[in-house]
């Protein structure tokens, strides 16, 4: 059997904050994931969903436990593996072209150039290059963001609440996009959310985790065809179903 | 398959200046210098509407003789004299030495302070160590080491640049930490998330986020300057506009006094107009609403 594309055994992070108490983030969290595959971590507030993904993308270390993507553990950021967080964070004195061209400084000009054009067309940005962030729109920001994550084609990427801050039309316009781009780019996403509907439409798998600390309390297999409908019995009834496991006390 | 060339519904919010094909390179940032080009005789002339109705209402009571010329003399009587002492070539001699003198200090206390900003700014240790004893400094009014420096240097040029030096230091000084210090952690992660180099960090990331305080710094430095060269130029000097007013006092002629005050606040404008645009320059990604109503 191959290799998953990520790999977290025995995951646990522990925070000893300055004068205060210790607490436990996450606890003992076990999750292999594909490649191709799209797995959502669904959770309440503070249930440490965004600290296990930072653990993955390696920005934080776990206290217990390791990460490894394609067989190799985590030590540091690395440009093989996308990262979305919940704001765009482009950097406001630099066009769009070039907060994209942050992923891809190790790389000759003339080849970082080819690759900013590509990407940025294929997420709807390419009239966009050469605008100030602050000159876009919420949703088309998050949009450039996106297109700096994949511009170098990672084989696993991230996601931490990508569309939380968005209104409810541009959020969906963004899904279904994220989704196309999957579908062309052939990478893993690991995607955080507390938007349970949006983890039924996008996943392939959903992990919910709760409590403080976080643990994973269920698994779903989503097994509904895609384009997803989402006003489908089907779908709303795995949305039922992981709100009653998440309010379970 | 959703097509890529037609644009996403989210596009749709853009203004239209931005949106337009060449977007703002081309047409958005074209039209705003037409604009601005438009507009700056304009914005010069209303700036210049106050000081000039105050002047012709100042002449109008001289010329009533409502005011003594012996200590309010009119408009007309300062622009007289200070003609003369340019025909002369007095007056460029006067302006030149005040101006080298802020230009010296404006220099090395920039220079100082931007180093050890930055220094204070990046190093916790460094700032630890360096920062309780420069507040403790900043404290102790920048006059107080006239004597000190008079006794030291004499009243020649290396105390009066000194002086200068000193007050412009700690504003620039002081906007540069702060400003390294709350710069946004979020943004420095994204360096770290796509492995930039310090080097890289340090100019792609952080300098510009610092740059908008540090251009406050330096333009409340430059007039802190032009107050510092006036009290350098009192305590002793034989050349510069503070002699200049200084001479106007001990042979009674206050058109000279007058004189040197507007000469003051019209190189102390231009400087700062000059940093101002610089900054603009710098800046030009900033969404202010300074750039909303240019």
């Amino acid at each position: 059997m191959a290799e998953p594309m990520l790999q977290i055994a025995g995951v646990s992070k522990h925070y000893r904050p300055q004068g205060g108490q210790p607490h436990l983030a996450v606890e003992a969290v076990d999750l292999d994931v594909e490649a191709g595959e799209i797995v959502c971590l669904v959770g309440t507030s503070g249930c440490g969903k965004s600290t296990l993904l930072r653990i993955v993308a390696g920005l934080e270390k776990p206290t217990t436990g390791r990460v490894r993507i394609a067989g190799v553990e985590v030590a540091a950021p690395s440009r093989d593996v996308g990262l979305v967080f919940q704001e765009p964070r482009l950097l406001p004195w630099m066009s769009v072209r070039q907060n994209v061209r942050l992923a891809l400084l190790d790389l000759p000009r003339d080849e970082q150039d080819g690759l900013i054009d590509a990407v940025l067309a294929k997420v709807g940005l390419g009239r966009f290059a050469d605008v100030w962030p602050h000159q876009l729109s919420g949703g088309m920001a998050q949009r450039a963001a996106i297109a700096r994550a994949l511009v170098r084609r990672p084989r696993l990427l991230l996601l931490d609440e990508p569309f939380s801050a968005l209104d409810s039309f541009t959020r969906q316009n963004l899904q279904e996009h994220l989704l196309q781009l999957w579908r062309d780019g052939g990478f893993t996403m690991v995607f955080v959310t507390h938007d349970i509907e949006e983890a039924v439409a996008l996943s392939d798998r959903i992990v919910v985790l709760r409590g403080q600390p976080g643990r994973v309390v269920a698994v779903h297999e989503v097994v509904l065809p895609r384009p997803r409908d989402r006003s489908s019995p089907a779908f709303f009834d795995l949305k039922n179903t992981i709100i009653r496991q998440l309010r379970l006390v | 398959m959703a097509n890529a060339s037609s644009l996403p519904e989210d596009l749709l919010q853009v203004p239209p200046a931005a949106a337009s094909p060449s977007a703002a390179g081309g047409t958005l940032g074209a039209r705003r210098l037409a604009g601005r080009g438009g507009s700056w005789l304009m914005s010069l002339g209303l700036g210049l509407l106050l000081p000039l109705l105050a002047a012709v209402l100042w002449e109008f009571a001289a010329a009533q003789q409502w005011l003594r010329p012996n200590q309010l003399p009119a408009p007309s009587a300062v622009l007289d004299e200070m003609l003369g002492l340019a025909k002369t070539g007095e007056l460029w001699q006067h302006l030149a030495a005040t101006g080298e003198r802020v230009l010296w200090g404006f220099l090395s206390g920039a220079a100082a302070a931007t180093l050890l900003g930055a220094l204070t700014g990046y190093s916790r240790l460094a700032r630890q160590i360096l920062d309780p004893t420069l507040q403790a400094l900043k404290a102790v009014p920048s006059l107080a080491w006239v004597p000190l420096f008079i006794l030291w240097f004499g009243i020649f040029e290396l105390s009066k640049v000194l002086l200068i030096a000193v007050g412009i230091f700690f504003p620039i000084y002081l906007n540069l930490m702060t400003g390294i210090l709350s710069t946004d952690r979020k943004l420095v992660e994204v360096g770290h998330v796509y492995g930039l180099s310090r080097r890289q960090l340090v100019w792609r990331v952080l300098l510009p986020a610092t740059l908008p305080s540090y251009f406050t710094g330096l333009r409340a430095g430059l007039a802190l300057g032009w107050m510092f060269v006036i009290a350098a130029e009192l305590m002793g000097a034989s050349k510069g506009l503070g002699f200049l007013m200084l001479d106007g006092q001990m042979t009674g002629r206050p058109q000279m006094i007058i004189g040197s005050i507007v000469l003051f606040a019209v190189v102390g404008k231009l400087t700062d107009s000059l940093l101002a645009w610089a900054a603009r320059k710098a800046l030009a990604w900033q969404d202010s609403f300074a750039t909303m109503t240019r």
